[in-house]
This record gives C-alpha cells, sequence and structure tokens, in this order.
C-alpha cells in the first residue's frame, strides 16, 4: 500500500501541490485523473521519488520515504515498476536486452535466465517476435508493451504508470488498459496511472483520484464518478460530447 | 550568479558520479562501448588532421627560413617541438572537444529528453555512474589517441619536407632529435590527461542538467564545446605556467 500524507511541493511562486493525501491499495488499478496543469506528473514523480516534497509523507507499506536511508530507498526503488509517457526504452538496446535490463542490474541471473525470464513477460504482453527489434523500429503500441514488459520483469511490488495510452489509437489503447489491468490482479501489485483519458477511467478505475489545481478534488470509483454531483469532476467527466450523450441516454434512460 | 551556480552544479555532479557505483560486469560492458565510440572513433579524423597539419608546420618553418645560416635541420626540431607540445595535446583536443563533446552532450541530452534519465533513476540506478564514469574511464585512453597524433604529425612534417624538396631526410631526423627533452612529453601527457578529465565531464554536465527538448539538446551541445574549449586553454595556460614556467 502507499499511503500520501499532506504532500506539497512548490516551484518557485508556483504552488504546485497544495496538500495532497490519499491512499493506494494492492491489487488496484488506482487511477489520478486531471486536467493539464493540475499537477498529475508532479505527483506521480513526487511518488517516485524523483522530485522531493517540501512538506507531507509518502509511505510504502509503512515505510516513510523520507526517513530513509539511500540504501533503503535504492531497495524501495528496486520494487518499483515505471512505464513512462514516451516509454523511455534504450535505444541503444534491443527490445530483449530493454526488458532483460532490470534482471542485469538487480540479480545475480545468468543470461540464460534472464532471456527466459524476458520471453516470458513479453509472451505475457503479445510480443513474442520482437526481440531483435531496436525501440525505434517498434510501432507506439509495442514500445508501450515492452515498457509494461520492462516494468514487471523484476516481479515489482508497485507499478506506477505515466498516462500509458497516450499517442494510441482507441483500440490499443484498450488493450494497453485491460493488459495493466491484468498484471495488476495477476501480480496482486499496487498500481498508480495518470491520465486524463475517460476511456481508461471507464476501463480500468477502480480507484480514482481527481486533482485540480494541485487539491485533491475528489475521490472514488468508476462507478461513483458518473454520479458524483462535484462540479469540476462532472465537468471534466463530461467535457466530451461522447460523454455528453452517454448521459443524456442514461438519464433518458432512467426516467 | 549562473555561472557559479553551474561551477557549484560541476563539482557535485563530479562527486556523485562515484556514489553507489554500477555493478562490474555491467560497467565492463559500458567502458568498452564507450572506448569504440569515444576513442576508437576519434582515430581516423585525429591521424587526418595530424599528419596534414604537421606537414603543414614543417612547410611553414622551411618557407621562413631565408637566412643560410640557420641550419636545415631547424625544421625537424621545430615541427617536433610544436607538435608535442601544443598541437598534438591542445589543438587536437579542441578538434575532440567538437566531435567527442558533442557526442556525449547530444546523446546524454537525448536519454534526459527522452525520460530515459528518469528510467534510470526511478530503477534506483545513480545515472551519473553509470552514464559518465564509463566515459571518464574510456578518456583515460585518450593519451594514446595524442600519442599518435604525435608520431603523424611528425611523420607527416617528414613526409613534407623530404617529399616536397625542402630539406633533407637527414637534416629533418638530426632536427627532430635535436636538444630532446623527455619532460616535454612528459608534460604533454599530464597535459591530455586533465584535457580528457575536461572532455569526459563537461559535455556529460551539459547534456545530464540540460532542460527542454530537441533544440535544447543541439544548443547544450554548442555550449559544451564552447566551455570544453575555453577550460582547456585556460588550463593549457595554467599547465604550462606551472610545469614549464
Amino acid at each position: 500500500m502507499i499511503e500520501v500524507n499532506n504532500l506539497h511541493k512548490s516551484f518557485g511562486d508556483l504552488h504546485v501541490l497544495k496538500g495532497i493525501s490519499t491512499k493506494f491499495l494492492p491489487g488496484y488499478t488506482n487511477l489520478i485523473i486531471g486536467q493539464s496543469g493540475s499537477g498529475k506528473t508532479v505527483f506521480l514523480k513526487c511518488l517516485l521519488g524523483l522530485i522531493e516534497p517540501e512538506e507531507g509523507t509518502i509511505c510504502f507499506d509503512g515505510q516513510t520515504y523520507s526517513e530513509l536511508t539511500i540504501n533503503e530507498r535504492r531497495d524501495i526503488r528496486s520494487k518499483i515498476g515505471m512505464v513512462f509517457q514516451g516509454g523511455a526504452l534504450f535505444d541503444s538496446m534491443s527490445i530483449l536486452e530493454n526488458v532483460m535490463f532490470p534482471l542485469r542490474m538487480f540479480t545475480k541471473m545468468n543470461l540464460s535466465e534472464r532471456q527466459d525470464r524476458a520471453d516470458e513477460v513479453l509472451k505475457r504482453v503479445n510480443l513474442p517476435n520482437a526481440h531483435h527489434k531496436k525501440p525505434s523500429e517498434a510501432s507506439g503500441g509495442m514500445q508501450k508493451r515492452v515498457a509494461i514488459a520492462r516494468a514487471i520483469v523484476n516481479n515489482p511490488k508497485y507499478l506506477f504508470c505515466d498516462e500509458p495510452n497516450s499517442g494510441l489509437d482507441p483500440k490499443t489503447a484498450i488493450v494497453i488498459d485491460n493488459l495493466i489491468k491484468e498484471i495488476t490482479d495477476e501480480y496482486n501489485i499496487t498500481t498508480v496511472i495518470n491520465s486524463h483519458d475517460m476511456n481508461s477511467v471507464m476501463e480500468i478505475g477502480e480507484k480514482i483520484v481527481f486533482l485540480k489545481d494541485g487539491v485533491k478534488e475528489w475521490e472514488g470509483s468508476k462507478e461513483t464518478i458518473f454520479k458524483t454531483d462535484n462540479e469540476a469532476v462532472t465537468n471534466f467527466v463530461y467535457s466530451s460530447e461522447l460523454f455528453k450523450k452517454v448521459k443524456q441516454m442514461y438519464l433518458e434512460e432512467r426516467n | 550568479m549562473n555561472y557559479l551556480h553551474n561551477i557549484g552544479a560541476y563539482f557535485l555532479m563530479i562527486k556523485d558520479m562515484f556514489r553507489r557505483p554500477t555493478k562490474w560486469s555491467v560497467m565492463k560492458t559500458l567502458i568498452l562501448k564507450d572506448i569504440d565510440d569515444l576513442v576508437i572513433g576519434s582515430l581516423g579524423i585525429v591521424a587526418f588532421i595530424s599528419f596534414f597539419v604537421g606537414g603543414v608546420v614543417a612547410i611553414q618553418t622551411s618557407l621562413n627560413i631565408n637566412n643560410p645560416l640557420i641550419p636545415k635541420n631547424l625544421i625537424g626540431f621545430a615541427t617536433r617541438q610544436s607538435v608535442i607540445l601544443e598541437f598534438a595535446p591542445t589543438f587536437i583536443s579542441i578538434i575532440i572537444a567538437g566531435k567527442v563533446g558533442s557526442f556525449i552532450t547530444s546523446s546524454i541530452g537525448t536519454m534526459r529528453v527522452t525520460e530515459q534519465i528518469d528510467a534510470l533513476e526511478v530503477m534506483g540506478i545513480n545515472a551519473l555512474n553509470y552514464l559518465v564514469f564509463p566515459k571518464l574511464m574510456a578518456m583515460l585512453l585518450y593519451p594514446f589517441v595524442i600519442a599518435i597524433a604525435m608520431f603523424l604529425g611528425i611523420f607527416g612534417g617528414y613526409v613534407a619536407c623530404v617529399y616536397g624538396g625542402y630539406s633533407t631526410s637527414e637534416d629533418f631526423i638530426n632536427g627532430v632529435q635535436l636538444d630532446f627533452i623527455p619532460f616535454h612529453i612528459v608534460y604533454a601527457f599530464i597535459k591530455t590527461l586533465v584535457f580528457a578529465f575536461v572532455l569526459a565531464t563537461i559535455p556529460s554536465f551539459y547534456g545530464f542538467f540540460m532542460k527542454g527538448g530537441a533544440l535544447e539538446v543541439g544548443k547544450a551541445s554548442t555550449t559544451a564545446f564552447v566551455w570544453c574549449s575555453v577550460v582547456i586553454i585556460l588550463l593549457n595556460y595554467l599547465l604550462t605556467s606551472i610545469m614549464l614556467g
């Protein structure tokens, strides 16, 4: 479980995070949603330890990150899998080498054991025949799958995804969303996804945290988000014509 | 004020580079790859420039000796001194700052822009040790490049002089051996090692701490080249004053 208490972060005069508190439970796909500039990425980077918050605490299974030594922090980080928005695959390595990289860095597996494990996870993300391609030769969807494979290859306890389906067509985006959901259930990991895609919310949003101007405006699930009276949430949810139509149909059906 | 901040950040980067070392089995591969990219990959251009500049130094020297009282072996002597003391260690380092420096800045800068450095840090890897330390180790072989530049520079001078009819082979070789001071070689290699450190770390600094997108990668490469050149010229003056002054 990841527990966040009263998180604050500023850049100069700009107060980006204003006292966010929440919990992300294991075995759940937790979504952080909100408009661009609402502080989602800064919040995610604080959770990852890439940005040091000014105030507040982040606890990984009861261990307060800011109170840990460098080696203890390193231990926590080795249990984190991260899927970056652009994939962040290493250009100089093949897809197989990218997936084997965390194993090479953090385990004592020999080459054949590493290859077997990488094969296994590449099959799991439906990429059984792309081992020797370079990331630049792979499509956007393939790159995202490789990034997921790399994130889960070392059996992480926590999986973070920064807009995992941005830049993908709707069908591939759903495949990626479902893959993340399946992996979360299969490995019982704490998954935190940063998104502004309402399709993702509908597909996999078991717990949703809505941010607005650096404040946690609302939290709930995909079942409750459509029933909330919170104006900021409804403005966000029904900003697209598609969802306006869905709401209209829902109301008509109810009446 | 910004300069002072950068100087402080640079020295903190050097300190952090030695913390939390990467596994030796991984580091070994990275060092070998960087030796190939930075050292072996530079040999062609260094050989080409050294040979022809050595030739030009010899020709220029011979054309400026009008007095019949000045012996012809001065051409070999002047070529040797120019090449060993300044041309090979300093001039070649400025060229390498353009070639290797921009390669280092752009490759690390691109990794920053595409979040590959963030990916390393999230995994708990010391990205500075993983990316910069192997480059520093690879550049320890830089004196070998300079040794080749010295040899080819003098050889270029010999070929230009003898086959261009400016002096005889004997005169040139006599000149090259005249008043040879072995400490000059030591001085040149000490300078080279200091420049190697500069060439590995300053471009890495500008790549690692860059912000922005593709345009900024280009700007960072240019800035890295400018600062490498400035620091090399200043250190050259300082080291020459201390060691030969």
